[in-house]
């Protein structure tokens, strides 16, 4: 159904040089791609964490003009405890990437993207709310879901689907 | 969601301007969405949207399901359209899985796609008219909802909360004289559509309350996240279906409306044309219905049927092995976007090899087109606001999820 899948940075390099995301991204900042994978039909590129924004302008100008979604996964007790996803769509390739950040738990803290797209504000309060991520840089950050005065963060991992937390 | 009813940088107002507290209970506001109105007469300075009051942890709870058990979940996100719900959760999981899904089954999921389609549209166009005062359509719209909900519970025996789609196919085939009655609804739509049309198209105060309301240009809807119905109407030729098709859209041929009014009028004429061509969709998939089975070859995921349950013992120990412990999907991550009613809506799923999905994030259009809210109603008049909310067709369930 989906195509063959390609792990790890050397892979995808060999097999889509000339993705436009692959080829914006090294002629951008060779360092700045420090891992990827395409599996499913999705292409799926790491970036350190100091560099998300400019690795957002750079995504936006190689074509992929839409922030389509972003979220965290929190994979506890492993490190780095967090993941968040940015789902980048482009309305000229029809294609869609994934940019990946890493975060340990005790930097639980990213630059905001709002400047590149306005849209992220909602979608990075969520992420504030629920996961206890903080942005950097972002106009209005308060809870978006749960009541201002509510202790926690409810999609983490540590934090009980029911009874008492 | 903010508790307290102050607003913290609204607290020194200059001048005239005062805050409005429209909501979280409101008939205009589509649910419980409260927005907080900075005006200045009867001018727009600001609109800030407290969300959340419909949060009920949907997110969270999957992540305690199996697999199976979300599709239930995802019903009550969108009400308005549940199979498109359904249909999205399933195709992200069937490609974790890489599942082959039988020509039948996708046919049939596009076809009951679209009517939910309708669905949602009849009840945006009932409401929007209602808002703004034209109260009889209301009950034209709800008239043949009715018989799409009739159509839903004929397939899956619930009206609204349907979860008729499963990971691998549909839950059931249709009964016999399904598609006769889904013909026999589409085979008068057409007039009805024309019919509200009549209604509203030429009536002079509707036109004046929609015509040059809520501007949003296309680079605005973009860098806000506006998909769907709003996006086209600002004139960006995207659409899910015909761009990056899933369950067979590739197959079919239609139309999609753009307009450059960029307007809450564009916004109207484009969802009425969609509704034109979601007919022209649902007779081509009556048309051209493959036959075969509507459930995938996978008896390690996909439920048996009743009949071999009770006459084969490995269909038996595989229904018992599927209900108690769910069926494990393989490690990885996916996203599997779709244009549903509202717009663009995508399920991104996490799996680490277990039964239980590790994460499900649904992106829903709603959420992102609420930000542009504001942009649209800036500098017009309090009273457009409530046309401009009717135009992007919000509903709060999927926005608080």
């Amino acid at each position: 159904m989906t195509s063959t899948a390609h792990i790890g940075r050397q892979a995808v390099l060999d097999a889509l040089p000339d993705h436009p995301a692959v080829k914006a991204i090294l002629s951008w900042n060779d360092a700045a791609l420090t891992d990827a994978r395409f599996e499913f039909g999705e292409l799926t590129l790491t970036v350190p964490r100091e560099v998300i924004r400019t690795a957002s302008e750079t995504m936006r100008q190689a074509g992929f003009n839409f922030f389509e979604d972003m979220t965290a996964v929190d994979w506890y007790p492993a490190t780095p405890r967090f993941q968040l996803s940015y789902h980048l769509l482009s309305h000229s390739f029809k294609e869609r990437i994934r940019l990946r950040v890493l975060l340990g738990e005790a930097e639980a803290a990213i630059d905001s993207i709002t400047s590149v797209w306005p849209a992220a504000n909602f979608y990075e309060r969520e992420v504030f709310d629920l996961f206890g991520i903080h942005f950097d840089g972002h106009p209005d950050l308060r809870r978006i879901m749960m009541p201002d005065d509510w202790k926690g963060h409810p999609l983490r991992k540590d934090y009980p689907v029911e009874g008492l937390r | 969601m903010a508790t307290a009813a102050e607003t913290p940088e609204m607290t020194n107002l200059g001048g005239q301007h005062m805050v409005l507290n429209m909501g979280p209970q409101h008939p205009a506001t589509h649910g419980v969405l409260r927005l907080v109105v900075e005006i200045d007469g009867e001018i727009i300075v600001k609109i800030r949207p407290e969300i959340g009051y419909l949060h009920t942890g949907i997110e969270k709870t999957c992540e305690a399901k199996f697999y199976q058990q979300v599709i239930p979940m995802t019903d009550r996100i969108n009400y308005l359209d549940p199979l498109s719900n359904n249909l999205c959760y399933c195709l992200a999981v069937e490609k974790l899985l890489g599942l082959e899904i039988p020509e039948r089954a996708q046919w049939i999921r596009v076809l009951l796609t679209e009517l939910s389609r309708l669905n949602s549209h009849l009840i945006w166009l009932g409401t929007h008219a209602m808002d703004i005062g034209a109260l009889t359509v209301f009950l034209y719209t709800f008239r043949e909802r009715e018989e799409i909900l009739r159509l839903f519970e004929a397939v899956a025996g619930q009206r609204m909360m349907t979860s008729y789609f499963r990971i691998g196919g549909l839950s059931m085939e249709p009964p016999l004289d399904y598609f006769d009655r889904v013909q026999a609804f589409i085979k008068t739509f057409p007039e009805k559509i024309d019919e509200y049309s009549n209604l509203l198209t030429g009536n002079p105060i509707f036109i004046n309350r929609l015509k040059g309301v809520g501007i949003l240009s296309a680079e605005d809807a973009i860098a806000l996240g506006v998909t769907g119905p709003p996006l086209r109407a600002s004139g960006v030729d995207i659409d899910l279906r015909r761009d990056m098709p899933y369950s067979s859209y590739e197959k079919f041929d239609f139309k999609v409306p753009i307009s450059h009014g960029c307007d809450t009028w564009a916004r109207y004429e484009v969802r009425l044309i969609e509704m034109r061509e979601s007919v022209k969709i649902i007779q081509q998939a009556l048309d051209g219905m493959p036959g075969g089975p509507v459930k995938a070859d996978a008896p390690k995921i996909v439920l048996p049927d009743r009949e071999k349950m009770k006459t084969q013992m490995e269909a038996l120990i595989h229904h018992f092995k599927i209900v108690t412990e769910g069926f494990a999907v393989p490690a990885g991550e996916v996203y599997q976007g779709m244009e549903c009613g509202h717009g663009q809506m995508g399920y991104y799923v996490v799996s680490d090899g277990t039964a239980k999905p590790y994460r499900v994030h649904m992106r829903y259009p709603s959420f992102a087109t609420l930000q542009a809210l504001e942009v649209m109603c800036k500098g017009r008049l309090i009273a457009d606001l409530v046309a401009v909310i009717g135009s992007i067709d919000i509903v709060l369930g999927e926005i608080d999820r």
